[in-house]
């Protein structure tokens, strides 16, 4: 199982040029909003046209512009679930489902199916029900259910769990992880949220104003994000412009620090970063003296504010988040970071 | 008490109605996919009969179906003579009311979510199927209004039509020429019928429009 994606088209100013390949599994989009990801499934999906490019899943040609193919949506059998959930709204639940199960010319064997997807969502007793008459969380199901009930051969969510609220957000992430896995086709996942990424997605592909390029794992996207947009993406609150100093070092001007890195540094380094909980007063490596600025509690920790003593008023305060209880003690007088804590990055 | 007028302008009314329902779905439809620059010329050329005086719009089908036009002439081999003939008053009230109906319902197409055509089509349904069984009950209210206000214009319609096809009892004689005749020649009683007779049928669409409305807010669509 295979999706080949490269494909480029121009939306007045905007210049999608994305491409990636994937082999099984769930594959996250990941990019801030208007950065082309939705535009991407819509290209995958067939409603929209490249310009140019191919797209191909399972060795069958979507599109490619060279040999002028350009298959219907209607024959591409993509499962496409909208991030407003694009349920019909005149219809019943059992209606939309149907829809999804028009291919299926068995009348018995039709209706087995439509009771086995909405069992397998639990959706049974909503039947009748129309679109407006249930919960966010039920029009999520029931959306998923009318696409999983035509067994496509590839998935696409989009922004599958931003209409809900945080404590069903979760809930749905794990059932529909479960449901992903036990489905075991190709899956597209788009979305901004990194947490979302991190649980769903086993790879992640990083678009940036429209361009995106190769398929990371996500735990590597998250330890070596590269660019800043996927740094700040992947949640990295200290990001600064720097210099490469040698193999494994570099130079933050605006901190006034000179940082050893675990991973080598490559020609052509724009900056670093580093994550809030890297920075502690334990660590030997990369210690400088800081003063602390202010603090911010969250639910679960505290974020302190700090810079570093030579830090140049130009460059904002640095972040902190440790334990509640760790909070006392880190307010000593320098903090370190482990050298594979500091990210280096490229664009 | 003659009532042909009434029957015609029912019939007028009806069938007008019907083809301006066909005919302004489709234009609005096909008008929405248009690049910009043409759909604004179009859209001129589509609405001008609603802004334009009744009579101005009678003077141009005179001008082109008139019986010794070019167009008036050729048409006459085929026996279809507009002017001074009851469908004449068809072609009137199609003109007249075809603008309410195109311009209701590019609004309500303009409206419609695309995404629900989008979803549609990738689970593999036929762009038959997403117009008639989609967009068009999704876009019902919207098309609805449009069918009653067009019915409504075609049965009061007056000016193009009294130019066009005259008025001739029991021949072309409408609801509406007819109140202006029987006014004129002092035939209030008459007259005054006529009015209640189109007071009633006015009633009476509203009343069933009131009625649709309420039945499409219970089923809970929007």
């Amino acid at each position: 199982m295979s999706l080949f994606v490269d494909i480029q088209k121009k939306v007045g100013k905007f210049n999608l040029n994305v491409a990636f390949e994937t082999n099984g599994g769930v594959l996250g989009l990941l990019g801030a909003s208007g950065s082309g990801k939705s535009m991407t499934l819509k290209c995958v999906a067939g409603v929209e046209k490249p310009d140019r490019g191919r797209i191909a899943l399972d060795g069958v040609t979507f599109f490619d512009s060279e040999r002028g193919v350009n298959l219907r949506p209607q024959e591409r059998r993509v499962g496409y679930l909208f991030q407003n959930y694009a349920l019909f709204p005149h219809m019943t639940v059992r209606q939309n489902v149907l829809c999804g199960l028009r291919r299926e010319r068995d009348k018995p064997q039709r209706e087995r199916v439509l009771r086995e997807i909405l069992d397998l969502l639990g959706l049974p007793g909503l039947e009748e029900r129309r679109p407006s008459q249930i919960s966010g969380g039920q029009q999520q199901r029931v959306a998923l259910a009318r696409i999983l009930a035509g067994k496509p051969n590839l998935l696409m969510l989009d922004e599958p769990f931003n209409a809900l609220d945080s404590h069903l957000r979760g809930q749905l992430q794990v059932q529909t992880r479960r449901l992903l896995g036990e489905y075991g086709k190709e899956t597209l996942i788009v979305t901004h949220d990194r947490d979302e990424a991190y649980r769903l997605c086993e790879r992640i592909v990083f678009i940036d104003e429209g361009r995106g390029a190769e398929a990371k794992k996500t735990g590597e996207l998250f330890a070596n994000p590269e660019s800043r947009q996927a740094a700040y993406l992947t949640g990295c609150k200290n990001v600064e412009d720097a210099r490469r100093m040698g193999e494994y070092e570099v130079e933050v001007p605006l901190w006034g620090v000179r940082l050893r890195t675990a991973l080598p540094v490559r020609d052509g380094l724009c900056a670093v970063a580093a994550r809030a909980h890297s920075f502690t007063p334990d660590a030997a490596d990369n210690r400088y003296p800081v003063r602390f600025t202010g603090e911010m509690e969250e639910p679960f920790e505290t974020i302190l504010h700090f810079r570093y003593e030579s830090q140049s008023p130009d460059s904002p305060d640095l972040w902190l988040s440790v334990s509640k209880d760790k909070r006392n003690d880190a307010r000593t007088g320098a903090l370190g970071i482990a050298p594979e804590d500091v990210m280096p990055l490229y664009r | 008490m003659d009532l042909f007028p009434l029957w015609n302008s029912l019939r007028i009314a009806a069938i007008s109605s019907a083809v301006v329902f066909f005919a302004g779905i489709f234009a609005a439809y096909y008008a929405a996919r248009l690049p910009r620059a043409l759909k604004g010329l179009l859209d001129v050329v589509l609405t001008l009969p609603l802004v334009l005086p009744p009579t101005v719009c009678g003077y141009f089908l005179l001008v082109l179906f008139g019986n010794r036009r070019p167009l008036g002439i050729f048409l006459a081999q085929f026996g279809l003579k507009f002017s001074m003939t009851w469908y004449g008053g068809i072609l009137a009230a199609c003109v007249v009311a075809f603008p309410l109906m195109y311009r209701t319902a590019r609004g309500a197409f303009e409206s419609f979510d695309k995404t629900l055509a989008y979803s549609a089509q990738t689970l593999g349904l036929s762009d038959a199927y997403i117009f008639w069984r989609i967009r068009m009950p999704v876009c019902r209210q919207g098309i609805m209004a449009g069918a009653v206000l067009s019915f409504a214009r075609a049965l009061g319609e007056y000016g193009a039509t009294s130019m066009l096809i005259g008025y001739t009892p029991g021949k072309t004689a409408t609801i509406s020429t007819t109140v202006y005749q029987m006014w004129r020649t002092n035939n209030d009683a008459e007259a005054f019928r006529w009015v209640m007779i189109n007071l009633a049928i006015s009633a009476l669409v509203l009343i069933a429009v009131n009625m649709l409305e309420k039945r499409g807010k219970e089923a809970g669509a929007g």
